[in-house]
């Protein structure tokens, strides 16, 4: 019994009243709720697997989950690049510039998520900015299709993903011994070298760590999608929402919340077998 | 030099980056000054009627004041639990401590779809529905990992031997935890309570499952009106916040300048 090993009354205290309300909350308000939706996957509309039977049949839930996947890794790997770009200056650039680039940023980062939306909608849609302007310049007679398709689902992701992509990837370099580069220098070896067989191996679990995280965020996300992708690029996370809220197929709809549930316990499983987690911090 | 400085090819590329990142920022401003009611730049006509609208319109005050309350319960919630559970596994130092930050930080790792189906189902099995207390403990769930987060990282910077020093001097648990512990992680509550704050604020996938017809928050309205005809009110309303958002900024910098070296963390 290490839990009250020192004098009873004091631990006692601690433990019930600063430790335990908390997660007693949460088990009452989060986790046996989530555990009622998803028993509902067993018994809506009658008890058995037929869900998942469904699920593993069906070929139009195959190509969602598709779909997903293919957004949610061509969103991951771009957000990725971009994150590392912008990491790598916010830590060895000019002053100036890292101060511009946290600016640019934390400022998306703490604004809401349908304002950003919005934002690419304006600059996307037929009659928007871009296509104006493009067509004004006459460098394109017919506006090109960049929302309610998969280029503006992606788009709208990536700039939601970047910023939560740079903080890991930039936790990871600012661990990085400038010494070991200097170290490279002296060796003989030139700048691009250095970058490539010194800088890059050493910062590969930050980007590692960012590419499950953003992987992790987009599987289950469904804000974003939904106004760039106008109902036409629907991925497993709106599904879900249109089949709850506006369809009432319980069933169906909690099997997919499981199987997506599934998917990123595998995925934060995989990733904390192959990096130190407290790192990216 | 210590270190390698990017080349300039690299340095091209990241402001194309920054660029990206701030153009759909930069777009809504021109189009929150037209003059037509629908989406379309001001063309020399610049216009202050969206702005009037969002002064004047009671559905909009009505939103936003709903917002402000939830979130500002929400953030009470959500810090008190966080507070309280930091320090208590501060304390104690147990071999559960783990199992249970684990529990606790899980609703971040969780796709928001399936927290908003959880909190769902809590709403209609606890009749709060629709209702300002449902919504306060839905968003609390969903900001209490970002509390917990903070404050862990703030008590990690206590030294320990004041918990330990205040204890042999008599002093009982609440004593130390409202003489000795609270005053020196006030930054940190401060600043869960903040954060808390913004993400009561701005969160729309929860609310649009705990949420009907009676509670109304800014970003359902928001969403209600990305999804039917765009107004370009919906535009003032966005630079609006953004302006918000670089104010807090800029009055963070200032603080910071402010306090100087001593308050990191």
């Amino acid at each position: 019994m290490t839990m009250f090993k020192n004098g009873g009354g004091r631990s006692a205290i601690v433990w019930c009243i600063f430790v335990l309300p908390l997660p007693a909350f949460l088990i009452l308000a989060y986790f046996l709720p989530m555990m009622g939706i998803l028993s509902w996957s067993f018994t809506d509309p009658v008890p058995g697997l037929q869900n998942y039977a469904r699920i593993a049949e069906d070929q139009t839930i195959h190509l969602l989950f598709w779909r997903t996947l293919r957004i949610c890794l061509t969103t991951a790997v771009i957000s990725v690049l971009v994150a590392y770009l912008l990491a790598y200056h916010w830590i060895l650039g000019p002053p100036a510039r890292q101060r511009l680039i946290e600016m640019a940023i934390l400022i998306p980062f703490w604004i809401s998520v349908l304002v950003r939306a919005f934002g690419w909608l304006i600059l996307l849609r037929p009659k928007g900015l871009i296509n104006e302007n493009l067509i004004a310049l006459g460098i394109i007679t017919e506006p090109l299709a960049m929302v309610r398709n998969e280029i503006g689902v992606v788009i709208g992701m990536v700039h939601f993903m970047v910023p939560m992509a740079v903080f890991p990837i930039a936790a990871v370099m600012r661990q990085i011994d400038p010494r070991v580069i200097q170290a490279a220098r002296g060796l003989g070896a030139g700048s691009v070298r250095r970058f490539i067989e010194v800088f890059l191996p050493l910062s590969m679990p930050g980007v590692i760590g960012a590419l499950f995280i953003v992987a992790v965020f987009s599987l289950g996300f469904f804000i974003t999608p939904a106004i760039l992708g106008g109902g036409r690029v629907v991925m497993v996370a709106e599904n879900i929402f249109v089949r709850m809220l506006q369809t009432a197929n319980w069933g169906l709809g909690s099997a997919l919340a499981a199987v997506l549930l599934v998917l990123v316990v595998g995925l934060i499983w995989i990733l904390s077998r192959i990096v130190r987690l407290d790192r990216l911090l | 030099m210590h270190n390698d400085q990017p080349g300039r090819i690299s340095t091209a590329f990241v402001y194309v980056a920054i660029l990206f990142l701030a153009s759909p920022l930069l777009a809504v401003i021109p189009i929150s000054f037209t003059s037509k009611r629908f989406l379309s730049m001001p063309d020399g006509d610049w216009s202050l009627r969206h702005y009037q609208e969002l002064l004047s319109n009671q559905q909009w005050h009505d939103g936003i004041l709903t917002s402000v309350t939830i979130a500002a319960l929400a953030a009470i919630l959500a810090t008190v639990f966080a507070t309280l559970f930091c320090i208590g596994i501060w304390y104690v130092k147990s071999r559960f401590t783990h199992a249970f930050v684990g529990i606790v930080l899980a609703p971040l790792a969780v796709p928001p779809i399936i927290s908003a189906l959880a909190l769902y189902f809590f709403v209609t099995r606890t009749n709060t529905f629709d209702t300002l207390l449902g919504v306060v403990i839905s968003h609390a769930v969903m900001s209490v990992p970002y509390a917990v987060v903070t404050l862990l990282v703030t008590l990690s910077q206590v030294d320990r031997r004041i918990e330990l020093a205040a204890r042999n001097l008599g002093a009982s648990v609440w004593q130390t935890t409202f003489w000795v512990v609270l005053p020196n992680i006030r930054f940190g509550v401060l600043t869960a309570a903040f954060l808390s704050f913004v993400m009561s604020w701005e969160e729309i996938a929860v609310t649009l499952f705990v949420t009907s017809v009676k509670i109304v928050t800014l970003p359902r309205m928001i969403w209600a009106g990305l999804r039917d005809n765009v107004d370009p009110v919906i535009a003032a309303i966005s630079v609006a916040l953004i302006l918000l958002t670089v104010l807090g900024m800029v009055l963070k910098l200032i603080a910071e300048l402010r306090a100087g070296p001593r308050t990191q963390g």
